[in-house]
This record gives C-alpha cells, structure tokens and sequence, in this order.
C-alpha cells in the first residue's frame, strides 16, 4: 500500500465512514462513557487495540474459516481479545478500569469491531486489515476523545481532569475553568445532544465543502455534474 | 453441508479456540501477580481517609471481621469490620458497611472509629448518585465528608445527626438531600453499633486472611 493509499485510509475512517459519526456503530460505549475526557480515552484506546488485533486475526485466518462458521469464530476472537485487553487494563490502569467498569467487557458487543471482520478483514491480506482496523479505530477513538472533552467542559467546567488514572499518583482535578457547570452535559441526555452536534457539524462541513467544489468549478463543469 | 465440511469446521472451531483460550491464559499469567498486587493496594488505599493521623503498627488488612447479616450495622448484607493496634492495644475499626437508602440505590461506604467513639474518617467506595449533584459526596470531589471526622454520639447529641434542614448540625449539598441523609444514618447506626459493641469487636481473634477475600 503506497503512503498516499493510508492517507486516503486515515480520511475515509476519521471522516467519510467514521464508525461513530456515520456508521452510527457502537453507540452504547460512546454515550455512557464519554462524561470525561480521561474515560473517552481509555475506552477508545482499548476499542482501538481490540480492532487492530481482531483485524489482523482474522485476516491471518480467513483462509482456514468456513462462511458457515465465520461469525462464531469472530465472536471467538474478539471474546478472548477483550479479555487480555481488561486483564491488562486491570495490570496497569486499575484506576481506570474501575471508572469504565462494565464497559471494557462489553467493547465485545461493539458491533463496529465484528461489522470491520465482515466487511473487510475476511477478505483482505493481514497487512491491509491491520491499517483499516488502525483508521476505523482512530476515527472511533477520537470522537469518543471529542464528546469526552466537549461534555467535561460543558458539565464539570474543567479539562482533562484525572489523568492520574492513566499515569498513577494523586487524584488530579487537570483544568479547572469554573466550579461545577451545567450539570446535563455529564447526565445521559447530554450524551446524545453532544452526538448530535458531531454528527450536524460532520453533514454541515461536508455541505459547505461541496458548495465550494460547486461554485470553483467552471461553468460547463458545473452544468454536466449537476 | 456434507459431513466431512461439518468435519472440517468442527475440527477449525476447535483449533481456534485452543489458540484463542491459551492466549488468554497467557495474559492472565502475565497479569496476576500485578492484578492481586493492584487490588490490595487500592484496599489499603481506600481504607486510609479512616485512618489518618492515627498511631498504629498492625497490619489493617489482616485483622477482618465479617459481620454475616442480620446486623444491626447498616446495610443488607454482611458487614466488614477491620481494626488496627498499636503495640496490642487497640487503636480504631473501620466498617465497610452499606447505606440503602440513597438516592440511585445503595451506597457502600467506610467509616472509621476510634477507640474512644469519634469518627476518624468517612470514605465513599461505591455509589450510583447523580453525577454533579450526589456524587460529591466523593473526596475527589468535594470535601463535604470531611465534616464528621473527630464527631461522636455525644457530639452532637443523636438528634443532631442529621442535616441542617432536618434540624440537625451537618451540611447538605445543594440540590441532594438524600444523598447526605442517607450518608448521615449510616454513620449515626455504625456508631450505635460500635458503642455497643465495642469489647467484642475488638476481643475478636485476628483471622487469617483467606484468599478468597471480598473486596469492600
């Protein structure tokens, strides 16, 4: 795959498909884990740590699997991968594991992790699997890291606070802009308004680029694209 | 699908799952010793807000007490007791013990008490209150819990635990009451408890630790 080729692969899972804001996939993490930034974080990093192992594993064993048996091999994989993921959670960012609780066993039902098997992993080299399961992971990282931020601003009036669950030490209260804040952006309501807002933004700039395409090109162009 | 597919995807169902159950174990092998490590640190950890600025040189973790319900200690189910000495005298006990009537269901707590009956320290472990408005009940994040330390059962007298708009003498968080309420009952019974209970308690033989210790 040519640099140019991951570019327009980093594009396409950030923005074009991003499992979250278009594909609307693994909705119920995204909205009950995003109150603080810390939280978006460490759920989007693991999700992204189980995507790009279950890709590459499936991909480095899609000759062996039968279409009948697929999917109870998918679930198979990305069980045990889920599982070495909250063991290592719990080795070195117990903290952390505790703020998510259930939420790090449940990445199991992410249904963006088995729709990339599907879609993509079952039939393309290992290689390739490991960059989408890259893409599609990051994109779906960081808009968990976006409502994350949004929703601790709005709701705790502060920014990045309890880092110390990712790097140990004291309870750190990270930037605090005002005491409290309003408190709904940190209840579940708040989630999906903050879901929405990405998702209106997303459509809103991807209008606005398009009109701009329209109005640079020229007339004749214009008339035939129409 | 003929049977000797069936065969096939039998014998690759197998065979993937072997590799996926010894990666597993692999982890888990990597893991445990800092897994087991990391649970007894943060016990101790969330048993120190009950002891600070007390002499001891006991171990606190080896002197449980498991309270099997019926108890009159607050909370359903059993209760636990820790206690610390200071060169065989005893100094405190701390209860891991369970209000049940806060807002968004139960709320398990640690309360500390000394020797002489005055709260040493009250630490929230585990709750569901709302974000913003009962969770301050959190030392993280607000220092409302701090106000019992060094209170007893005769100060203020048992009327007076309550919150100030119950007619009692502690504050409550804006917009929460129950929470508070809740918080406050719970250490009002566990001190009940301690007062009549106070010989046994302490009397009780040091147990083993078991290694199947349930974490409060």
């Amino acid at each position: 795959m040519t640099p140019r080729g991951i570019i327009d692969r980093f594009k396409t899972g950030l923005w074009h498909e991003n499992p979250g804001l278009v594909q609307l996939l693994g909705l119920c993490p995204l909205l009950a884990v995003t109150s603080t930034f810390v939280n978006g974080f460490g759920l989007g990093i693991a999700t992204l740590a189980v995507l790009v192992a279950s890709n590459g594993l499936v991909s480095a064993t899609r000759r062996w699997i039968r279409t009948e048996i697929r999917i109870p091999i998918y679930v198979l994989i990305i069980a045990s991968l889920v599982t070495c993921i909250e063991l290592i959670f719990k080795a070195w960012f117990p903290s952390l594991d505790r703020s998510l609780g259930i939420f790090i066993p449940l990445i199991v039902t992410n249904c963006a992790i088995v729709a990339r098997a599907e879609v993509f992993a079952s039939r393309n080299p290992v290689g390739s699997s490991i960059v989408d399961g890259l893409v599609m992971g990051s994109g779906f990282a960081l808009l968990l890291m976006a409502i994350g931020v949004f929703r601790e601003l709005l709701g705790q009036g502060s920014l990045f606070s309890r880092l110390d669950m990712l790097f140990g030490g004291d309870p750190m209260r990270g930037l605090v802009f005002t005491d409290g804040g309003w408190l709904l952006a940190i209840l579940p309501p708040g989630a999906f308004f903050s879901l929405a807002l990405a998702i209106a933004a997303k459509n809103t700039i991807d209008r606005r680029r398009r009109k701009n395409r329209h109005s640079t090109m020229p007339r004749r162009a214009r008339k035939l694209s129409q | 699908m003929n049977d000797t597919a069936v065969f096939k995807s039998g014998v690759t169902l197998a065979v993937i799952a072997a590799i996926c159950t010894a990666m597993v174990a692999m982890t888990y092998r990597l893991t445990e010793e800092r897994i087991i490590a990391n649970e007894q640190a943060w016990l101790e950890r969330s048993l120190q807000p009950a002891l600070s600025g007390l002499f001891f040189d006991s171990g606190v973790t080896e002197s449980k007490i498991v309270v099997p319900p019926p108890h009159e200690l607050p909370g359903s189910e059993a209760a636990i007791i820790y206690r610390v000495y200071a060169e065989g005298a005893p100094v405190a006990a701390l209860f891991v013990v369970t209000a049940r009537d806060g807002y968004a269901g139960p709320i398990r707590m640690l309360a500390g008490i000394d020797v002489t009956g005055l709260v040493t320290g009250v630490h929230v472990l585990e709750h569901r209150e709302t974000p913003g408005l009962g969770d301050r009940v959190e030392s993280t994040k607000s220092d409302w819990v701090k106000q019992f330390d060094g209170h007893s059962l005769l100060d203020p007298e048992p009327a007076g635990w309550s919150i100030k708009s119950d007619g009692g003498q502690f504050d409550q968080l804006t917009g929460a009451s129950v929470t508070p309420r809740a918080i406050i009952k719970a250490i009002k019974e566990t001190l009940l408890y301690f007062d009549a209970h106070r010989d046994e308690i302490f009397a009780e033989a040091v147990t083993e630790p078991d290694k199947e210790e349930e974490s409060p």
